[in-house]
Formats: structure tokens, sequence, C-alpha cells
């Protein structure tokens, strides 16, 4: 039976609830012209190891800024963002990217894989960035490309895969370096009904079985259903939605309490 | 898999536009080796030309006459080693188009004078004893199918016969001779002096203009301006001059080659940094999303920097080395084909060398812009690009 992690800590749902993601008191003000435009406001959020939360809110509710200051992508006017330890908003540019190539995993609504490249290379891009031998590398990409059930496609080029297999190996190359947390954008907003379903299982899978933890920003229901957390923010404040689609806004939690 | 990988990716990602601006360079490139092959053709007898060889001729022009006598008063002046003359005799073989070089000049002083010359001791011995001997070039003797011991006619344009009008001089052919050094002329027809002497209707003692050997080249300015004086007021006053600042002068005539070829390559090149430049710009303006992904998977801003800038660099480098490679096999079928024209129509190996390092500076001038582009992307904004 060959190999379906990186390493021996794969865990499964039942790791410790300790914070994988803290983010205290974020403020993220952009500027349109010399006009300050606030998108976050002394939001706070934390999220525990291993847990699979699914964001939504409305299109321009600051969805993807609030999953791009988490994932290292951007850095807040104001508060802290602290994952799996690191105080990555104290982080420079460069120890920024290289805490990104460790830690995060990307998908994002379109695979976006290299069209030049076949399926396996594509999968093997993050890797440049690491010491591994080319013996190492061979494995990790076999195991992603086995997690996501394509062992047999790692030859073909992206325009030869499916949409959902092109998603398929856009997970692989988020997986490949192994990282602690997966941040997903729209990762079915480009897919049909049925394609949407497998890539959800594939999430959850890698959530249930390998102990990953998962951030999602969807518009989707149904994709959030399949988070253990869904989070709706909308007007730079968080609220937790029920699973019954009831959203319970923290009314009488001062601003910036965690949800 | 490396970052070549990626490099190699990026090209490959609009094969046409690619294709299409690399063999621009490519050809670029391959004028840029044939330009030089050209000058070098051009200044060839400048640059082999000895440093302790000083050429006299009339002060007017070349075709002025001077006295042979002149030889022995140089001969006379203090750091002048040996003097010999020649003349310019343009006759015609057969056809005008087979244009070579041919002068009277004496045997041993003109082998002397020349040691870049390699002949056989038996051929220069039937030359000294043969009136109307002639030794030739080997690229000449190879081009006109001429044998060692042919009758070879020359009309007359200038230097007739005595008694004998429009009639062919007659030569034989007593020997080839070669050259160890690269771009020495191997078309020259040389024949003895006495024999054309003795038998010219007119212009008897006089000759085309003089080499003179000196013993130090560091006096050259200081012999030639004493051999001038030596003559100066006379009926025949003289110009001397170094035979490198005499080749050039007589390259010159056709233009200032140099000027030219680097006119036309600075053109060249202006318009592949506007070609190529543009390419690279509009790849990475159609590779944002594309670079906002690398970047975020945690490719610094000068990683990304440095793969654009190799992109452009192996595109650029590899076209250029191929359009050397190109003039480098245009030279192998060019240069026996005209040795007997051009007889320094060659690549030098500085002249490779620095259209490779064209290629690199190309290569990084057309892709900073660029690369900087990419550096400077905003991770976050680029990736609302994919």
């Amino acid at each position: 039976m060959s190999e379906t992690s990186f390493s021996d800590t794969a865990a499964g749902n039942g790791a410790a609830a300790e914070a994988m993601v803290d983010v205290r008191s974020v403020s993220r003000t952009f500027h349109r012209g010399r006009t300050p435009v606030p998108v976050l406001k002394d939001l706070s959020l934390r999220m525990e190891k291993g847990e699979f939360l699914a964001l939504m809110g409305p299109s321009g509710s600051g969805k993807s800024t609030l999953l791009n200051l988490i994932a290292g992508l951007d850095r807040p006017t104001g508060g802290e963002v602290i994952v799996g330890g690191s105080e990555i908003h104290r982080l420079s540019e460069r120890k920024l990217a290289g805490w990104r190539a460790r830690n995060i995993g990307f998908v994002f609504q379109f695979s976006n894989l290299l069209g030049a490249l076949s399926a396996e290379r594509n999968v093997a891009v993050p890797l440049l960035l690491t010491s591994f031998s080319a013996r190492e590398r061979r494995r990790r990409v076999d195991i992603a490309l086995e997690i996501v059930g394509l062992s047999e496609r790692g030859k073909h080029r992206p325009r030869e895969l499916s949409g959902g297999e092109q998603q398929r190996v856009g997970i692989a190359r988020a997986l490949v370096n192994d990282p602690m947390l997966l941040v997903c954008d729209e990762p079915t907003g480009d897919l049909d009904r049925t394609t949407s379903g497998e890539i959800l299982d594939l999430l959850a899978a890698l959530n249930r079985d390998h102990g990953k933890t998962i951030l999602m920003v969807t518009h989707d229901p149904v994709a959030a259903e399949r988070a253990s957390r869904t989070l709706h923010l909308e007007d730079g404040r968080l609220a937790e939605c029920g699973h019954d689609g009831t959203i319970v806004m923290p009314t009488h939690e001062p601003a910036g309490a965690a949800v | 898999m490396s970052s070549f990988t990626l490099i190699s990716a990026a090209l490959r990602r609009k094969k046409t536009r690619t294709f299409l601006t690399f063999s621009s360079v490519v050809f670029a490139f391959l004028i840029f080796g044939v330009l030089s092959m050209l000058q070098t053709a051009f200044s060839m007898g400048a640059e082999i030309a000895n440093e302790d060889r000083l050429v006299v001729r009339h002060r007017v022009s070349l075709f002025q006459l001077l006295p042979q006598s002149y030889e022995a008063d140089m001969e006379e002046i203090p750091g002048v080693v040996d003097a010999m003359h020649m003349t310019w005799f343009g006759g015609v073989y057969q056809d005008p188009s087979n244009f070579f070089m041919q002068s009277p000049v004496e045997p041993a002083e003109y082998l002397d004078m020349y040691p870049e010359i390699l002949i056989p001791d038996e051929a220069k011995l039937r030359w000294i004893e043969t009136r109307n001997g002639a030794i030739v070039g080997r690229a000449l003797v190879e081009r006109l199918g001429w044998e060692v011991g042919d009758r070879i006619p020359i009309q007359p344009t200038i230097w007739r016969q005595q008694g004998r009008g429009d009639d062919a001089w007659e030569f034989e052919l007593v020997g080839i001779y070669d050259s160890d050094v690269e771009g020495f002329d191997q078309t020259q027809f040389l024949f003895r002096y006495d024999f054309f002497d003795e038998a010219r209707s007119f212009g008897r003692g006089q000759v085309g203009w003089f080499m003179v050997r000196i013993a130090d080249p560091d006096r050259a300015p200081e012999i030639a301006a004493a051999i001038d004086a030596t003559f100066q007021n006379s009926a025949a006053e003289t110009k001397s001059e170094s035979e490198g600042a005499f080749a050039a002068g007589f390259a010159n005539q056709v233009g200032n080659l140099g000027l030219i070829v680097t006119s036309i390559l600075a053109a060249v090149f202006f318009t592949i940094l506007l070609v190529a430049g543009n390419t690279m710009a509009q790849s990475v303006r159609e590779r944002i999303g594309e670079i906002g992904l690398l970047k975020a998977l945690g490719f610094t801003g000068a990683r990304v920097q440095r793969l654009v800038l190799m992109e452009s660099v192996t595109m650029v480098t590899t076209a250029g080395f191929l359009g050397m490679v190109l003039a480098v096999g245009l030279e192998r079928v060019l240069r026996p084909a005209l040795a007997a024209y051009f007889p320094g129509l060659f690549l030098r190996p500085q002249d490779l060398l620095l259209g490779l390092g064209l290629a690199v500076v190309t290569g990084l001038v057309v892709g900073i812009f660029p690369a900087r582009r990419a550096m400077r992307l905003e991770t976050a904004l680029a990736l609302r690009r994919l």
C-alpha cells in the first residue's frame, strides 16, 4: 500500500483545540485616491487547529481581504494576525514569502495551472522553494497526486484534464509542502454542481483524514455546509451561522471580540 | 525540475510570438556576424600591417610615380634598414572581372621585406633565373586554376611594351606562395622589375611606391618625417606613413567602414531592443495573475525578478548564440569561395565573444523593466487577475 501522507504527524479530526489562527482586533483600510475605504474594522477571529471553517458574505464584505491577511498575502492596517504561533504581521516581505511557502496551501477559484507543464510538474512548483532532494520531491508529488486521486494523470497537461481534475491538481499543488493551513478562495466557484461536490468531498476528507486545517471563502451555502463551522462577514463584522442558515450576530459582544 | 522548467514554460506559453521574436534576434546576430566579417576583411590590411614597415608614396597620390633612385637615398637615412619598391601594373587577365593586384618587384628584396611569405627555395631560385617569371598567391592560383609552368598573358592597361602596341605581357608561373599570417593577401601576382623596366614603353626608372623597413617602430613618425624632408622641394615629393595607416587609408577610400558598420548594428540592435522588449513586457502583462500565484506560493519578489530576467536572457542569448553559429556556418561557406577577393573575410574569435557578450547584455536590458515590474507586483492585487 502506498503512502498517503507526507509525515507521521498527519492526524484526524481529533486534534487538540489549540489556535491555528488568531486574528486580534484587525482593521484593513484601502485608499481610493485620497479617500480611505475601511474594509475590515476591529475584527477578531479564532480558528482551532484541525478546523474546517467556511467564510461567507456578500461581495465586497471583505472575505478575500481577511483570507489574504490570514494567508500572509496582505498586511493589516491595525491589529495582530497570529497563525500557527507566528506573528505574521511583524514579518518582513522576504520572511513572509518563506513562511507562506512552508505553512500555507492555496486553492483558488480557477486552478491556474501552468499550461506548458504536466500535472506533476505543476504540483512540484512549490517544491522549487525547498531544499528537498529530487527523490523526496518525487515522493511528495506522488503522494499529493494520490491524495487527490490523480496518480494516473500526472503526465497529462492541464488542457488534457477536465475542470474538476484541474482543480484537483491545484489542490495537490497546495498540499505538496504539507502546509498547516489550507486557504481556499471560492474553490468550487468555477465548477458544476457534481464536480463541486467531488471537490468538497476531497476537502472534507483532507480535513477529516489528514487533519488539515481549512479556511474556505465561499458564496455557496451548499459548500459552506461541508465545513465544521461557518462565519458570515458583513459590514466588516463577523457572525456565526447556524446549520439551518440562521445568522447569529454578536450584538452584545464588545467590538473586536473573537468569534 | 528546476527554475529553468518555469522559464521554459513561460517561453512556450505563446509559441508563435516567442518564435518570431527569437527569429528576429537570430537574424540580428547573423547580421552582426556578417558585418563583423566584412569589417575584418576591409581592415585586415591595417591589422596585420607590420609595425616596422613604412610606405612611401608620391605626395599627390598613389598613382603618381617616384624615381627608383629614391631607394638608395632612403637607405642612407638613419634608422632605415632596407627599402624596396613596387608599382601598380593594373593589367587584365582574360576578363576585367578577374581583378587581382600585379606588381613588378626585386625578388630578393621583396622576400626579405615580407617574411610572411612562404615559398619553397626551388621556386625562389626559378624566379631569380627566369626573366619573365612570376610568383602568385595560392588563393589566386586556386581561383583561376593555374599551375606552375603555365604561361600567363596579361593585357596591359597602363604599361605597354616597347614597340609591341597592345600585345599582352607573357609571364611564366614559377612559384606559388602561401602565408602563415591569417588574412595575408594571397592574391598577388608578382614579377621581376628588371624584366618590366626594360620592356615598358615609358616611365623607365620610375616606380609606384616604396616599402621601407625601419629598425625601431617607436621612431616611425620621426623617420617618416625624415624621409619626406629628404625629398622636399624635389620634383616628386613624398608622403610617408606606417603600413597600418596606409592600409587603413586605402580601406577608407570605400568609406568609413567602421562608422557604417557601427551605425547599421546600432539600428539593428535598437530595433531588437524594441521587439524583444515589447515581447517581454507583453508576456509579463499577460502573466500578472500567474506571477501573483508564484508569489503566493512563496516566491520572493527578488526571485520572481530573477526568473523574468533569466527568461529574457535565455531567449536572447540562445537566439544570439544561434545567430553567431549561423554566421560561423556562413563564414565556412563564404571564406573559401571569396578568399581570392576578400582574403581577410573571416569571423575573429574576439568578434564571436563580443557577439555573445552583446547577447547577454541585450537580454538583460530587454528583461530588466518587465522583471522589476514583476518584482514590485502586489501579490493580493495580482491574484485578482487570476
